[in-house]
């Protein structure tokens, strides 16, 4: 699972949950694996994400590089900070590990690479 | 109960199974369909040329759709409920992101998260209540809201599915009226049996005109042209068609009789006159 999926997701398919968000991430193991950098793409995808989020999650897995805590207003045409984001967002695989509910401390296991978000029915 | 369509013989997470997913990789013909499905199914987005964008591929299975994505330049994330699939599309090296979740239980995402979505074959199994807990109309209902929530205000989405009857195409769309979406149904190639194509075109932002449906040139099949040819015959009672040798003929020898003036029947009467005169 990439971190751009992590900030993305919630949990608010359980019961009870209002937000869910962000999930707290549990790193066991990650891969590094390198993709096409496109820089209107990244710039097109930063207003999306929700800037401190990401920002904490990337240096909790260690590929924060120098990303800013607050996010600068010409990120646009900032190209070492864009291929920074990408390179946090888009190349780092958080391939064993979990996502814990903030609100109910549920756990969803993140095994190859794949987050089980299967809930159960008395869950719902 | 048709046992043919493979909703009917298990849920979607005990029907594919290792066995059915090594099929997608291996089978040329599942392969070639699956991305003609998917190349429509982007077509239908309506994408404008400022990629790539960032889609949502719902029932992703082995990746199939994903990688027609990924040729097309566009980033892509992969929600499915049976993990042998899941499993055979990390195999496939596919660039999405992939997540193991049922599409009944609600999309779990933030609003405004997606630029569109597609969904190969997936619609349909949703109508089906696998378990005793299941109900098809709410689990529709929470799907089609969780995805409205999702995707931005000027998304498409595009669900290929094989409806079994009417019913439950009005059960499909009229969930999807009430999540909040504009839009209605493609058909492909609407003559045919097998090419026969349904598309569910979705619009979060305002009603747009459809996009237009494939078809094999011959629109007018199904009417047949209005022929007047064999009245002729049908008004006749036994007489001789009029203009005919025959009733030239006739016709001459009556004159005679009432002692009218009448031409000598010769090898030209009642001849049709040749092309050159």
């Amino acid at each position: 699972m990439k971190l751009v999926t992590h900030n993305m997701l919630t949990s608010k398919c359980l019961k009870g949950v209002n937000t869910g968000y962000p999930l707290k991430l549990v790193v066991k193991e990650i891969r590094v694996q390198s993709s096409d950098f496109n820089k209107e793409f990244i710039s097109k995808m930063i207003p999306r994400l929700d800037w401190a989020v990401f920002v904490v999650a990337a240096k909790q897995i260690g590929h924060a590089g120098n990303l800013p805590d607050q996010l600068l207003p010409d990120y646009e045409n900032n190209e070492e900070l864009l291929k920074d984001v990408h390179h946090a967002l888009f190349e780092v695989d958080i391939y064993e590990g979990e996502l814990i509910c903030p609100e109910t401390n549920r756990k969803f296991q993140i095994s190859e690479g794949i987050p089980n978000m299967l809930v159960k029915e008395n869950e719902l | 109960m048709s046992f043919k369509r493979p909703e009917h013989k298990a849920p979607p997470e005990l029907f594919y199974n290792d066995e059915e997913a090594r099929k997608y990789t291996q089978n040329s013909r599942m392969i070639d369909i699956q991305v003609q499905m998917s190349e429509r199914a982007i077509e239908l987005l309506l994408l404008s040329e400022k990629r790539p964008y960032y889609i949502l591929d719902l029932g992703c299975g082995s990746g199939l759709s994903g990688s027609v994505l990924e040729e097309q330049g566009h980033n892509w994330v992969g929600l499915d409920i049976s993990s042998s699939m899941l499993f055979v599309a990390k195999e496939r090296e596919v660039e999405g992101d992939l997540l193991l979740a049922d599409l009944g239980n609600g999309l779990p995402f933030r609003p405004g998260s997606f630029d569109g979505a597609i969904s190969i074959s997936t619609l349909q199994w949703l109508c089906n209540a696998d378990k005793s807990c299941h109900n098809p109309v709410k689990r529709l209902y929470a799907f089609f809201s969780s995805l409205f929530a999702c995707l931005t205000r000027t998304a498409r989405a595009v669900f290929q599915f094989y409806p079994e009857n009417s019913e439950q195409i009005e059960l499909i769309t009229s969930q999807a009226m009430k999540a909040g979406f504009f839009g209605g149904l493609v058909v492909d190639y609407p003559n045919s049996t097998k090419a026969k194509k349904y598309f569910l075109v979705l619009m979060t932002g305002g009603n747009m005109p459809l996009p237009k449906a494939l078809s094999d040139g011959e629109e007018h099949a199904s009417h047949v042209q209005f022929t007047n040819r064999r009245e002729k015959y049908k008004n006749l009672k036994g007489k001789c068609v009029k203009k005919s040798k025959n009733w030239i003929l006739e016709k001459k020898e009556r004159r005679k009789r009432q002692g009218k003036n009448v031409r000598p029947n010769t090898k030209f009467t009642g001849r049709p006159r040749s092309g050159r005169f």
